[in-house]
């Protein structure tokens, strides 16, 4: 039967790929049938919760729970010293699921408990005895890297860090090629600025929660939210010391996630008190918990060196970026050096990152990685050069453009890009010639991010009324599940709503990546549309069988096996619900499915407008109008790509306006809650317009690219940009909070 | 923990004597049942919901204004035509409080006795004159809302009192209130500064009555004379506003904090204080 080409971009006609159908999760959620992490519940469960540090550092001397195991209601304690010793991929995970010598920032969990009630365990908390010793701590990251700063731990730089630094120092990250020096001293101007970004929670709507269970036999189930039920296995069973294959992890509905749900808090805790106890334990963390101990994004300090010539070509990019990443090695710096110039071609460019340990809660991933604070610094300083020069921002990015044939700042050389066209789009668009006001500014900045594929595995079953059930193995964050029904349906040629796709749990598909890397798409949409050929394929076969003609004589065309090609014969067409209906007499159940460790992820650019009005006198910025430029490859479904675009600007805009970490000279969390953890609320937004672009992604069939990432690049510095040009001063440091943008109009 | 709903202020006042430990008083519960949530400090003993008391679920008119029930919640306000015509400013600084769900339970009573130093609605009603009503063993008592709050989280009622309404005096012949507060946000936050005028404007248009109120730039909500000072004998024109500006930001003496500094929070006491008269007399049917 003839396929579309695995790699093949040509231009077709979609029926289904580009519509906007309802979402098949949307009645649910609305109507509050989806069931979140909170919603399960067990016959005979218990109430876990965790008592955390009151302290930034100090040694843990002692823990006494003797008067809590004591008290009536209580079923278990668990402290470090009940988890096995870890292996060394795992042991930073479990020391900050449950501290061990140390308690490394305020709120790391230090023992745990399970009882009949909330009340019990609230009571329990308070009668757990804890000795501990308070160390100096460090908060910022270029003091934790001076010398002399209070150390979180001893001898764990890798060897890509020279001698000499602190020991907060965990890894140094170099990129680039050509001569800095040799390309300043070509530039007509050479600026030189130091930039800095506060810590911003991925301030997803859920709190983490889960329900854990562990027979005797050590057969243990896990019902949670999380962004990749097979990571939480895969996670847990090796902090648990059980096999994979024991342990079951069911993912519930997720209320949001942005990366913050790519690794494990209260899970393998929940386990250990399930195991301790013999009861299911339901474990929910409160929004202070959250703020308090899950993955922030690191803070940043960012150096950048950049040198123009007079018509607006960039000479040489240098940046070091030094990134705090909490209180265990990984700050995502090198996604960030490698992201920093990527949009730009480049003969000079060199990036530095640093990744520095700090008391703070260990970052987790936040929608690209360490990306929004590089495109900050870069961009930034990109506009106030080109401004400075007296050249237009928008025609100076789009000289310096990277295209097809660039060699990327971080090493490859790209295949088909979008850059150029978001910014060609960009200048055409009436946005961009719309008229300001006073103390009105307009901004414009670029944003890259890498995209993902990975381990992906997908099963697609033909029912015998002949409808189809996808089972995938990714938790459904931004509408997959709608997309893989269109993908399924436009490869089959059924109807949309002969679909249905759920998340399979961990014991009913093979190893899949977490929902991260904007993959999902792409990588999981790929797996669909394989399975349902090899679906096809078998169908075509079944029709052949009842015609007793070669396989190779029947094509699958508009939801139906029919007969082709000069030998064929006439046949009326067979279609997939008659070929469901004889499945059974003609060789059995038909399914198509599709493992694969997806590659051609296809890199991802937009370019972001934003108009900002400054009230003078209180420095209280509004967003006037914002509009994103994005290359989508192919946008499935049209409206959740815009719902991306959309959602990673509102959060961009949070992280450049308002949000921040705050803690107090003795590093305790002073705003861990929403009323003054400040993200955006609706009424603080215009409508986010979007155009999408399309230029499709060769590794894809229908030529996908991730979207979800790398709107969240762009907005920091396009609205630090704006906000630049209402006041007419820099604002190089984040948040631009009111206090701060008036302390700067009152020092013009 | 006991939970009582008495229906009436006998029954209540009864209830509360008879408490010796901690009974938290219960109205619209948007700052108490945030506190029993909250993972540290203690819950209290019994709680005393004043919802099923009829007459603290009402806004009656007397001697000229407007007698509102501790009960009453902010979205009764915001619909109640009468009270919005005569304290503009007062309503306004209620409605400001929290979400949509938060105005269908927030109380004026309930914004006062929570003690916050930014509470929206309590420079409103010091600059209106407001005046509380405190039910205790020994009857009722008038005091003015300024003298309830005395500390952060603190009050001068008694362990076995509690408000039952707030008196809105008539409002005065060419008078005009409002209320401004700065916040990061658009809303859902928490004054960083609040300011409150009240004023009245004779025929001519000179103002002869004033009173001019800060909030959250001290530990309790402060009446500033000086503001009331510089509007009186004048046409509230750019002079005297900056001149109010000018002492609002001197009487301000606020403190660095998570949601603002020093330096912010005075220069913008003052700024707000500018915008506020000026709404006021615009209202009072001044020269807009």
């Amino acid at each position: 039967m003839a396929l579309d080409s695995k790699t093949g971009t040509a231009p077709r006609d979609f029926k289904i790929i580009g519509t906007r159908p309802a979402r098949p999760d949307g009645i649910d959620k609305v109507t509050g049938r989806a069931r979140f992490g909170a919603d399960m519940s067990a016959p005979g469960m218990l109430v876990g919760r965790v008592l955390r540090s009151p302290h930034a550092h100090a040694r843990i001397k002692s823990i006494d729970s003797s008067a809590a195991e004591a008290l009536s209601g209580v079923h278990a304690v668990v402290t470090r010293a009940d988890f096995p010793t870890p292996e060394a991929d795992v042991a930073d995970i479990l020391d900050n699921c449950m501290a061990g010598e140390k308690a490394l920032y305020d709120g790391h969990a230090v023992a745990a408990v399970a009882a009949a009630s909330a009340a019990v365990a609230r009571q329990a908390l308070k009668l757990i005895k804890v000795e501990y010793e308070p160390l100096p701590h460090v908060i910022d990251v270029d003091a934790a890297m001076a010398s002399g700063a209070p150390a979180l731990h001893e001898g764990r730089a890798n060897e890509t860090v020279p001698k000499g630094h602190s020991p907060n120092v965990m890894a140094r990250h170099a990129f680039g090629h050509g001569d800095i020096d040799a390309g300043l001293a070509q530039a007509d101007r050479v600026l030189e600025r130091s930039y800095r970004t506060e810590a911003t929670h991925q301030g997803y709507i859920e709190p983490h929660a889960c329900l854990a269970s562990m027979g005797a036999d050590g057969q243990a189930d896990l019902w949670c939210c999380t962004q990749g039920h097979y990571m939480v296995r895969n996670t847990c069973a090796a902090i648990l010391g059980i096999t994979q294959g024991q342990l079951r992890v069911t993912a519930s509905e997720i209320g949001g996630g942005f990366g913050g749900k790519t690794t494990v808090f209260l899970e393998p805790v929940a386990l250990m008190l399930a195991k301790k106890t013999g009861r299911p334990v339901k474990m929910v963390m409160s929004r202070a918990e959250v703020l308090r101990a899950t993955g922030p994004t690191a803070s940043s300090s960012v150096d950048i060196r950049l040198g123009m010539t007079s018509e607006g070509r960039i000479t040489a990019g240098f940046a070091e970026l030094r990134y705090q990443g909490g209180a265990y090695p990984g700050a995502p710096v090198d996604m960030g050096a490698m992201s920093a110039f990527a949009p730009y071609d480049l003969e000079n460019v060199r990036t530095i990152g640093w990744d520095v340990v700090t008391n703070r809660p260990k970052a987790a991933a936040y929608r690209a990685p360490g990306a929004p604070m590089a495109a900050f610094a870069v961009e930034s300083a990109i506009d106030e050069l080109a401004r400075d020069l007296g050249l237009d921002p928008l025609e100076v990015r789009l000289k310096n453009a990277a295209r097809e044939g660039t060699r990327a700042s971080y090493g490859p050389t790209y295949p088909a890009i979008g850059l150029e066209a978001t910014l060609r789009t960009a200048r055409d668009h009436p946005h961009w010639s719309a008229p300001l006001g006073p103390n009105q500014g307009r901004g414009v900045a670029c944003g890259f991010w890498f995209n993902f594929g990975g381990d992906t595995c997908v099963s697609l079953n033909i029912t015998p009324d002949g409808t189809v059930n996808l089972s995938e193995g990714n938790p459904d964050i931004g509408g997959s599940r709608a997309s893989m029904s269109m993908m399924a349906a436009e490869e089959l040629g059924i109807p949309y709503d002969k679909v249905r796709t759920v998340i399979a749990d961990t014991g009913s598909l093979g190893q899949n990546e977490v929902t991260d890397g904007s993959r999902v798409t792409f990588a999981v949409g790929l797996a669909t549309i394989e399975a349902a050929r090899a679906a096809k394929r078998e169908m075509c076969k079944r029709a052949a069988q009842v015609w007793g003609i070669d396989e190779e004589a029947v094509i699958w065309e508009d939801g139906a096996a029919r007969p082709s090609g000069p030998n064929a014969g006439e046949h009326p067409p067979m279609t997939l619900a008659e070929i469901a209906a004889i499945a059974s007499n003609t060789g059995g159940p038909i399914a198509g499915h599709h493992e694969v460790n997806a590659e051609g992820a296809g890199v991802s650019f937009a370019t972001h407008m934003v108009d900002t009005e400054v009230d003078p006198d209180t420095g209280a910025v509004t967003i006037l109008r914002y509009t994103v430029f994005q290359d989508a490859g192919k946008a499935v479904h049209p409206s959740y790509v815009e719902g991306q675009f959309q959602g990673g600007s509102v959060q961009g805009i949070g992280w450049a306006l308002n949000e921040e970490y705050i803690y107090d000279d003795d590093g305790i969390l002073q705003n861990a809650g929403f009323l003054d953890y400040r993200i955006p609320v609706a009424s603080d937004l215009p409508m986010i317009d979007t155009v999408i672009l399309e230029i499709p992604n060769p590794g894809h069939p229908y030529g996908v690219r991730g979207v979800g990432e790398t709107s969240i690049v762009p907005p920091l510095a396009a609205i630090a940009n704006a906000v630049s040009a209402s006041i007419g001063t820099r604002m190089n440091d984040l948040p631009m909070s009111p206090p701060k943008v008036l302390a700067a109009i009152q020092a013009r | 923990m006991q939970y009582h709903a008495p229906t009436s202020i006998d029954d209540a006042l009864r209830l509360l004597a008879a408490k010796d430990g901690n009974c938290q008083i219960l109205a619209g519960g948007t700052d108490l049942l945030v506190r029993l949530h909250s993972e540290t400090g203690d819950d209290p003993e019994s709680i005393l919901d004043i919802k099923r008391i009829d007459e603290l679920r009402a806004i009656t008119p007397e001697a000229g204004g407007w007698r509102i029930g501790a009960a009453v919640s902010g979205a009764e306000m915001g619909e109640h035509a009468g009270l919005v015509a005569d304290w503009p400013g007062v309503v306004e600084a209620m409605n400001l409080i929290g979400s949509t769900q938060i105005q269908g339970r927030a109380t004026l009573a309930g914004n006062l006795c929570n003690a916050s130093p930014a509470a929206d609605s309590v420079p409103a009603m010091v600059a209106a004159g407001a005046m509380a009503r405190i039910a205790g063993p020994e009857g009722a008592r008038d005091i003015p809302v300024a003298e309830v709050p005395t500390a952060p989280g603190r009050t001068s009622l008694g362990k076995a009192e509690f408000i039952t309404s707030i008196h809105l005096p008539a409002r005065p012949e060419g008078g005009g209130d409002a209320y401004l507060r700065f916040i990061p946000r658009s809303e859902m936050d928490i004054a960083v500064v609040g300011c409150g005028v009240a004023l009245t404007l004779d025929e001519a248009g000179i103002c002869n009555a004033a009173r001019v109120s800060l909030g959250a730039v001290g530990p309790v909500v402060m009446l500033v004379e000086a503001g009331a000072e510089a509007l009186i004998g004048t046409a509230v024109d750019d002079a005297a506003l900056d001149a109010l500006a000018s002492v609002c930001s001197d009487a301000a003496s606020p403190i660095d904090d998570k949601r603002g500094t020093v330096a912010f929070r005075t220069h913008v006491a003052g700024v707000l204080a500018r915008r506020a008269a000026s709404i006021a007399r615009t209202r009072a049917g001044g020269a807009s």
